[in-house]
């Protein structure tokens, strides 16, 4: 461990690999699966969403990921978000994650917007104290202050997206993971979302990886993009160049 | 603006235990609020409960197996307390991973604070059954010794216990849906095998033989049950072969669960 010497990354992908394995029906009894293991029928075809990749990124980089549908870009961030575990290679993260991935991811409707707040502040890693004195803020900025007893289930989603963008951008993060979100909500929180972003951005201390559809979007907000298609890194470097690169596949 | 850096408390947690005792603390309080959300009487079910069930139970069984018990009510409310904790915990620890799929599949969690989460709300729960014990106890002016000093250790090997099995078929139940129905059956002939209702001494009395009385004399529930009837009903000491019992048990299923859950865990995700 000590001979690594690059403390200096916020995120290291190491040759990477996630294989799944395709059972061609899945078998969830036990008497299935001894008939299949004693006719030797046990067999999976794998499935390679991620083909060896490695990429580095720095503390206060924005990278956007970008690549077909299906190509292995949320494999990708839920690798780095410690939620799937990579078959081979190792993926190396430091630092306090905020992943945007799946907003609400965690919320339970049957309880009410202010024990969700408590509930998803565990899982972001927060202590008690610090979601006590924040509530308030959290709360402003979702602008759902009438509706904090109420339970999440008479929520609307954009609503429900409010509460889970506040609670997990109350505080800086060191790496924020942004995966589409931000096409949820109506445009004027839309805007209140990218521009809060944008001010982590601007901080320069926050390591941003944002995947999305919209090129101009990771145009605008990344420095640099990782193309991955069908599993392989295609391609990485300056973002003008990966997403002109990208487009012209389609010419 | 948004971020107030005037914030003395530091915002994440220091250590992985902290993070992980904050979120297991979120998840039992959930548990308790969803359980009693819109019922009238509340958490007040989880005295009456045990209370209704002692009495159904000592109106029949009374006339069967009560001739050489003092108290009977007390020893039935006991018995069944203290196997409900085990069956309560483990029927929901052998789901829990299965339940808590949406937030593995989205969020870093550690995966083995589900089981724990359904054995600790398991434990709140028999914690109010102790009040109807209490209520049981001033009824038939039963006076408590010194010897419940013991009730913490039984509760502690008993948790530990549950949450070894809670590690094992839950883990188990990820990969093959039939240990759950499994589960249902073992539950079943393990509640008849465990003195309840009956009396142990039946068994002596009516000359079973020698293998039956091994069995259920191995049998962890057997010794959890006359644990804790030892210390409210008869006021003594557990005997030191029960003691050792429990903690053989308790450690031997908390052994095994680890280990088949620390070699399973990496494939639930695939599984869930």
């Amino acid at each position: 461990m000590a001979s690594t010497t690059a403390p200096e990354y916020a995120v290291e992908v190491n040759d990477v690999s996630m294989v799944f394995n395709m059972a061609s029906e899945q078998l969830n009894s036990l008497k299935e699966y001894f008939i299949k293991l004693m006719r030797h029928e046990l067999f999976f075809s794998e499935f390679r969403a991620l083909k060896h990749i490695s990429f580095k990124v720095r503390p206060g980089e924005v990278v956007g990921l970008v690549g077909t549908n299906g190509s292995g870009k949320s494999t990708m961030l839920k690798i780095i978000a410690g939620v799937l575990e990579a078959s081979e290679g190792t993926c190396i993260v430091r630092g306090n994650i905020a992943p945007l991935i799946e907003l609400g991811a965690g919320f339970d409707l049957e309880l009410t917007a202010r024990e969700n707040i408590y509930l998803n502040g565990a899982l972001l890693g927060y202590t008690k104290d610090f979601i006590d004195g924040h509530l308030d803020e959290i709360v402003e900025f979702a602008e759902l202050r009438d509706f904090m007893d109420m339970p999440l289930k008479n929520y609307s989603s954009g609503m429900v997206a409010r509460i889970a963008f506040a609670i997990a951008t109350i505080t800086e993060p060191d790496i924020l993971i942004v995966d589409e979100t931000l096409s949820v909500g109506d445009v004027f929180f839309q805007e209140k979302c990218e521009r809060r972003i944008r001010h982590f951005i601007e901080s320069g201390n926050v390591t941003v990886l944002f995947v999305s559809h919209s090129l101009e979007q990771v145009e605008r907000i990344c420095q640099r993009a990782v193309w991955i298609e069908r599993g392989d890194l295609r391609m990485d470097g300056p973002v003008h160049e990966v997403c002109e690169a990208y487009r012209n596949q389609f010419a | 603006m948004a971020n107030s850096p005037t914030c003395a408390t530091a915002s994440h947690a220091r250590s992985e235990y902290q993070k992980n005792l904050f979120i297991l603390k979120q998840l039992v309080t959930k548990d308790f609020k969803l359980k009693y959300r819109r019922s009238v009487l509340g958490v007040a079910w989880s005295v009456l409960n045990p209370l209704l069930m002692m009495v159904v139970m000592s109106i029949v069984f009374s006339f069967l197996f009560s001739a050489n018990i003092e108290n009977y009510p007390l020893y039935l409310i006991l018995g069944n307390i203290t196997f409900a904790l085990m069956t309560d915990s483990t029927n929901a620890a052998l789901v829990s991973f299965i339940e808590a799929a949406p937030l593995l599949k989205k969020v870093k969690v550690a995966r083995f604070v589900f089981p724990l989460q359904k054995v600790l709300f398991a434990l709140v729960n028999f914690s109010f059954s102790l009040v109807a014990v209490a209520i049981v106890m001033l009824w038939f002016r039963v006076v408590p010794t010194w010897h419940l000093v013991w009730l913490p250790v039984c509760l502690a090997l008993l948790v530990v216990f549950c949450v070894g099995i809670g590690l094992i078929i839950g883990s188990l139940a990820v990969f093959f849906r039939d240990v759950i129905h499994l589960w249902g059956v073992i539950l079943t002939a393990w509640t008849y095998l465990t003195p309840i209702f009956w009396d142990f001494q039946m068994l002596l009395d009516r000359g079973a033989p020698a293998w039956v009385i091994g069995i259920v004399k191995v049998n962890p529930m057997y010794n959890f049950v006359t644990f804790m009837r030892d210390i409210f009903l008869w006021n003594q000491s557990p005997a030191a072969s029960t003691l050792l019992m429990c903690a053989g048990w308790a450690a031997v299923t908390l052994l095994i669960g680890i280990a088949v859950f620390r070699k399973t865990q990496h494939k639930f995700i695939l599984y869930v």
